[in-house]
Parts: structure tokens; C-alpha cells; sequence
């Protein structure tokens, strides 16, 4: 049988809100995802929670519980004693739509300043071949669920609004280590990229990501550690600093690279194109720096024909408006078309 | 812009996140007091009869030092404000200063950047490690290399070290002397710098088969470096202070051989 415990949770929204007590009941094996819901279907039906699969593969349900970065899902009410006050707030780092919602687009901005995988000249999808132990550490990486559990504990951001464009976040040095390690990769700038344009030298290596994060990926030691001493290699080593002096090293990978492949040709510094500005400039638009959604083209009389049969176009209305023809023109996109230089 | 929520408490952490800052400030504070001390002691660190050189004095290079203790000459005057080891000391202390885990240790217990997760930095500004002077962490490297060297020079002073008035000898002293230099080699080789150039830059491992099974396992103890890093402290420590006992007069060795 259930017993009452309490809580207190964070409501309100951008302009302002406050920390609100209740009492709720609470059964064997619950989650506090499930008092959430418990919640909402008694006493206050408008809080607002992200979520979606209650198993922590989704990564929706990232909260602050008793203070720390944690998924609602995940987090069993027997981990708590029986007159603990539980207090649940919304992520710290990034700006709050509503009660425990919170505007991630941060996230998401530096997630598309990222070069995607660039696979080798020649080597078309479908003629991938690698072997298991190569690719092995970037698979690590790829059991994150980009809950930003990480990137919201991370001090350089958490504790410094302004280090958000420079700083792209433990998510992203995950990312980065995952295609500089990875067999096919051909890029050979993610060293210089990930110090240069995701700010890898404000990491203190504290290792707070590691603690938090909910797929126990070792962010730190396996992923930034390592892009720290792959930058060592490029640019701190003064055995290799002097070499370039003396031989005029540097000079020659000039005349090397007069013939630049592909993937060199293309600029690495963060993608300019659209949608990539916004919270990360310090330039937000609400919710999402792509696209905003527009309203759909509506009748005559200024209403919108629910009917299908009556409205001018088939299907529902594109929340990207109804102009775009497919495929969508090349500089209107933030990725590169699958078939080589089909740009 | 969208504003953050407004949450008035700094932290509404519950738990006790302060007690891990506070026993790593205590305890490296601790250590750094004791070793400062012994350092600048000029004295107690050799044991004649038996060979026993604490690691603090290792090599023994100024005009101060016991002849017998002084294996690679002693180029440097006698000065109080000179270590005995003036030539290793300060590559030591750049690479445990410029060591992973240490970084981790000091930012937060000492530099409270952050105290602890989900806890604010205390400090208004912050730019990590991108500039001078915390840019200079990235000599790690370097002071690994260094620190490799050392480590040979200290497992020579274990080895001869097997040492009694009448030739061989074997006490106490030496199972302390050679497990601090098994800890020493654990610590140094679990450094992410040798991880790193052991195969860690490598893209294929498939092609360095030997490189992957030294890069495999030096994870293995890399995964321990945290906890290399304080046993080697309380070795080295430990170490010292049985020599200085010894050394003092206050005890002396138990010998098994001699
Ligand atoms: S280890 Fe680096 S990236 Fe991770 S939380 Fe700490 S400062 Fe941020
Ligand atoms: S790395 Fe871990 S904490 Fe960060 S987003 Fe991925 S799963 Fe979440
Ligand atoms: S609901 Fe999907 S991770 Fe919690
Ligand atoms: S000694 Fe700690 S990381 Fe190198």
C-alpha cells in the first residue's frame, strides 16, 4: 500500500515561478517519473514534464531531484527514506518554457555546427567495411540518448551563460571523439575543430558529465581526455613545434595541400548556413533557432478548413509552411545531400 | 532571450557533497606540509648501513650530500633553499600538478571550479584551460616523459638498496622501498599521456596488434589512476618517513637477511 511523501516542485515559466509543496502518495517500485503523473492526474492536471519512455532509453525525462542532474524514469523512490523531501526542478541550464520543461535548442545548435561522418573518397553508403576492435570506442559513445544531463551539469555553462558559443559541451566532445576515432572517418581536422570551435580547453576535466550521465559513458576519460592529448599532438608538443621550425615543416604541408580532397575543402569552422544562430549567439529566437513554424494557408474567410475535402491542399498543413518544394534547394540545408558532390 | 527558471538556492543537493572537496583538500594539504618540511630538512635521509635513500632526496645532487648517497655527482652548492634533488623534484611536481586526475582534485577542492556537481563555481569568470597560465597543462606530456626517467632512477635506488655492512642484505626497509617503486610504476604507467601514446592516437588497432594489447592494458590500470595517485602519495610519504625513522635513530630496520 502507498504511503504520502513529500515534494516540492519548481512551476512557472520564464517570467518567473516558485517552489510549490505537495503531498502525494507513493506505492512500492514506483519512479518519480510516476509521481509526476500521480501528480498531474490529481492535483495539479497543468504541470507540464517532458517524457516519453519511462524505460531511460528516450532521454526526455531529464530533471533536477534533490539538487542533482537526473532522468525521472530512472530514479526508484526506494533510493529515497521514507521522510525525505523530494525536490524536483527543472534543468538549471537552459531556459525554461514551462514548470519542468525546459528550451534544450542549445543543444541542438551545437549538435549542427558538428561536421557529420565523412567516409573515405570512393567509398559509397552500403560498402562500409570495418573491424570490431577499431570501431569499438566510438560505440561507446553512440549509447548516449542525448538526455544533456551532461551538457546541463557542465560549471562552464551551468555556472556561465557566456561561455555558450564558445563552448560546445561534453555531449559534443563525445560526438567529436566518436568520428576522430572512427576507422571510416576521413576528416583529419576534428583535433583542431573540437579545440578551436567547441571550446575543448574550458574543460576542467572535473568529470561531473561522467558522473551524471545515465548511460555511464566515461565522457571524460575516454572521450575528452583523449581529444585533449590528440590536440596535445597537433599543437602543444614542442618537440614537433621545434621540428616545424627547423625543417619548415609547416611550409610544406602548405604545398601538400594544393591539391585539397574533398572533406579539406570544406570549411570547418561552425556551419553558418541557416538555423545554426540563436541561443548559442546569444540571438535566440524561442524555442528552436531553425525555421519557425508558420500557420497554414487558410480560406477566404480567414479560417482553416479542418475538412480535408474542402481545404486547398491534401494532408494537414506543414508546420514549415506550405512553399517548399522537395528536395529542398542546397543552401537551404544543413547537411550534405548522401551522394557525393551532388551539391 | 528566455530566462532560466528562477531557482533561489545555489545548490539543492541534500546529500553530503562537500565531505569528498574537503578530505581531498585535507589530504593533499596534508602532504604537500609533510613534504615541504622533509625537503627543506637537509638531513635524515639516507641510512648508511643499508643504502636506504628516500625518494624525496633521489638523485642526491648538492655539495650537502653524503657521498656514498650521491650517485650522479653533486654539480649544485649547498643551499638551504636548494633541494637535495633539485634535478627531479620539479619535473615530479609538474607532473603530478599537471596529472589528469590531480587537476581534477585541485580544481575542485582547492579552486572550488566547481566544489562539486551541480554545485556553483566559485568564481564570477571562468575561461578552463584556454589560456595561460592553466594553458601549460598541456606539458603533461612532457612531464611524463620525465617522470619515466625517474622512475628508473628510483628503482635503481631500490635495487641497490639490498644492501648490509657485510655485502646482500634484505630488511624491512626494502619491502617498503621496492612496493613504493611498484606503486610508482602503476601510477606512471596508468597516465592518460601513456594511454594515449601507447595506441590511444591510433585510428586503427586493427594494424598494431601489439600497440592494442599495451594500449588495452594500460586501461586497465588508467580506470585505477584516482586511486594509484593517493597510494602512491602515502607511499612516497610512508616511504620517507621510515628512512627518517631509521635514519634518526628512532627505530631501527627489521633485517630478514644481514
Ligand atoms: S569534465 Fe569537462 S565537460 Fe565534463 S562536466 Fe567537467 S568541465 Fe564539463
Ligand atoms: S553523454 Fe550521457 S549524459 Fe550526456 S547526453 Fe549522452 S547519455 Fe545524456
Ligand atoms: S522517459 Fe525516456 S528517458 Fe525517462
Ligand atoms: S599522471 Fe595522472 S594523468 Fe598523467
Amino acid at each position: 500500500m502507498g504511503t504520502k511523501r513529500h515534494f516540492k516542485v519548481w512551476r512557472g515559466d520564464s517570467s518567473g515561478g516558485e517552489i510549490q509543496d505537495f503531498d502525494v502518495e507513493v506505492n512500492e517500485g514506483e519512479v518519480v517519473l510516476d509521481v509526476i503523473h500521480r501528480l498531474q492526474a490529481t492535483q495539479t492536471p497543468d504541470l507540464a514534464c517532458r517524457w516519453n519512455c519511462k524505460a531511460g532509453k528516450c532521454g526526455s525525462c531529464s530533471m533536477e531531484i534533490n539538487g542533482m542532474p537526473k532522468l525521472g524514469c530512472m530514479t526508484r523512490m526506494s533510493t529515497f527514506t521514507d521522510d525525505e523531501t523530494i525536490t524536483i526542478t527543472p534543468l538549471r541550464t537552459f531556459p525554461v518554457i514551462r514548470d519542468l520543461v525546459t528550451d534544450v535548442s542549445y543543444n541542438y545548435e551545437k549538435a549542427r555546427e558538428t561536421p557529420a561522418f565523412a567516409p573515405p573518397e570512393g567509398v559509397a553508403p552500403g560498402e562500409y567495411r570495418m573491424q570490431q576492435v577499431d570501431v569499438e570506442r566510438s560505440q561507446e559513445f553512440r549509447k548516449c540518448i542525448e538526455c544533456f544531463l551532461c551538457q546541463n551539469t557542465c560549471h562552464v555553462v551551468r555556472d556561465h551563460e557566456e561561455n555558450k558559443e564558445a563552448f560546445a559541451g561534453p555531449r559534443f566532445f563525445i560526438r567529436a571523439a566518436e568520428l576522430d576515432m572512427h576507422p571510416l572517418d576521413a576528416r583529419t581536422d576534428r583535433k583542431n575543430y573540437s579545440r578551436d570551435h567547441q571550446g575543448l580547453g574550458y574543460c576542467n576535466i572535473t568529470k561531473c558529465c561522467t558522473e551524471v550521465c545515465p548511460e555511464h559513458i566515461k565522457i571524460t576519460d575516454n572521450a575528452i581526455i583523449p581529444m585533449k592529448e590528440r590536440v596535445v599532438d597537433n599543437k602543444y608538443d614542442p618537440l614537433v613545434w621545434l621540428g616545424r621550425k627547423i625543417f619548415r615543416r609547416d611550409e610544406l604541408e602548405k604545398q601538400d595541400k594544393a591539391t585539397p580532397s574533398r572533406h579539406e575543402r570544406e570549411n570547418m569552422a561552425p556551419s553558418n548556413t541557416m538555423g545554426v544562430t540563436g541561443v548559442a549567439s546569444g540571438t535566440s529566437t524561442p524555442f528552436s533557432s531553425a525555421r519557425q513554424p508558420e500557420p497554414p494557408a487558410v480560406g477566404p474567410d480567414g479560417k482553416l478548413d479542418v475538412a480535408e475535402i474542402l481545404s486547398q491542399k491534401q494532408g494537414g498543413p506543414s508546420p514549415f509552411g506550405d512553399d517548399h518544394e522537395f528536395p529542398l534547394p542546397s543552401d537551404r540545408v544543413t547537411y550534405h545531400h548522401p551522394t557525393p558532390d551532388k551539391d | 532571450m528566455r530566462a532560466r527558471a528562477a531557482i533561489a538556492a545555489k545548490t539543492l543537493r541534500t546529500d553530503r557533497w562537500w565531505f569528498a572537496p574537503l578530505i581531498t583538500f585535507a589530504g593533499l594539504s596534508a602532504w604537500v606540509i609533510y613534504a615541504t618540511v622533509r625537503v627543506f630538512m637537509h638531513k635524515w635521509y639516507y641510512v648508511a648501513d643499508f643504502h636506504y635513500l628516500t625518494p624525496f632526496y633521489s638523485p642526491c645532487i648538492t655539495d650537502r650530500c653524503i657521498p656514498e648517497a650521491a650517485h650522479f655527482g653533486t654539480p649544485l652548492p649547498s643551499f638551504w633553499l636548494i633541494p637535495e634533488a633539485a634535478f627531479t623534484l620539479p619535473f615530479l611536481l609538474l607532473f603530478r600538478l599537471t596529472c589528469y586526475y590531480y587537476r581534477k582534485a585541485y580544481y575542485r577542492a582547492f579552486w572550488l571550479s566547481p566544489p562539486a556537481c551541480a554545485v556553483p563555481d566559485g568564481h564570477k569568470k571562468y575561461t578552463g584551460e584556454t589560456r595561460f597560465p592553466l594553458l601549460g597543462q598541456n606539458l603533461h606530456r612532457y612531464a611524463f616523459y620525465a617522470a619515466g626517467i625517474i622512475s628508473l632512477i628510483n628503482t635503481w635506488d631500490a635495487v641497490i638498496a639490498f644492501h648490509s655492512p657485510s655485502g646482500f642484505g634484505f630488511g624491512l626497509g626494502n619491502i617498503i622501498l621496492v612496493g613504493n617503486v611498484v606503486m610508482l610504476w602503476a601510477y606512471t604507467l596508468s597516465c592518460h599521456s601513456c594511454r594515449h601514446i601507447a595506441g590511444g592516437r591510433l585510428k586503427h588497432f586493427s594494424k598494431h596488434p601489439v600497440r592494442y594489447r599495451f594500449w588495452t592494458f594500460v586501461s586497465k590500470l588508467n580506470a585505477r589512476h584516482m586511486m594509484l595517485a593517493w597510494i602512491t602519495l602515502g607511499t612516497l610519504a610512508l616511504t620517507d618517513f621510515y628512512i627518517m625513522a631509521v635514519s634518526a635513530g628512532w627505530i631501527s630496520d627489521l633485517r630478514f637477511v644481514g
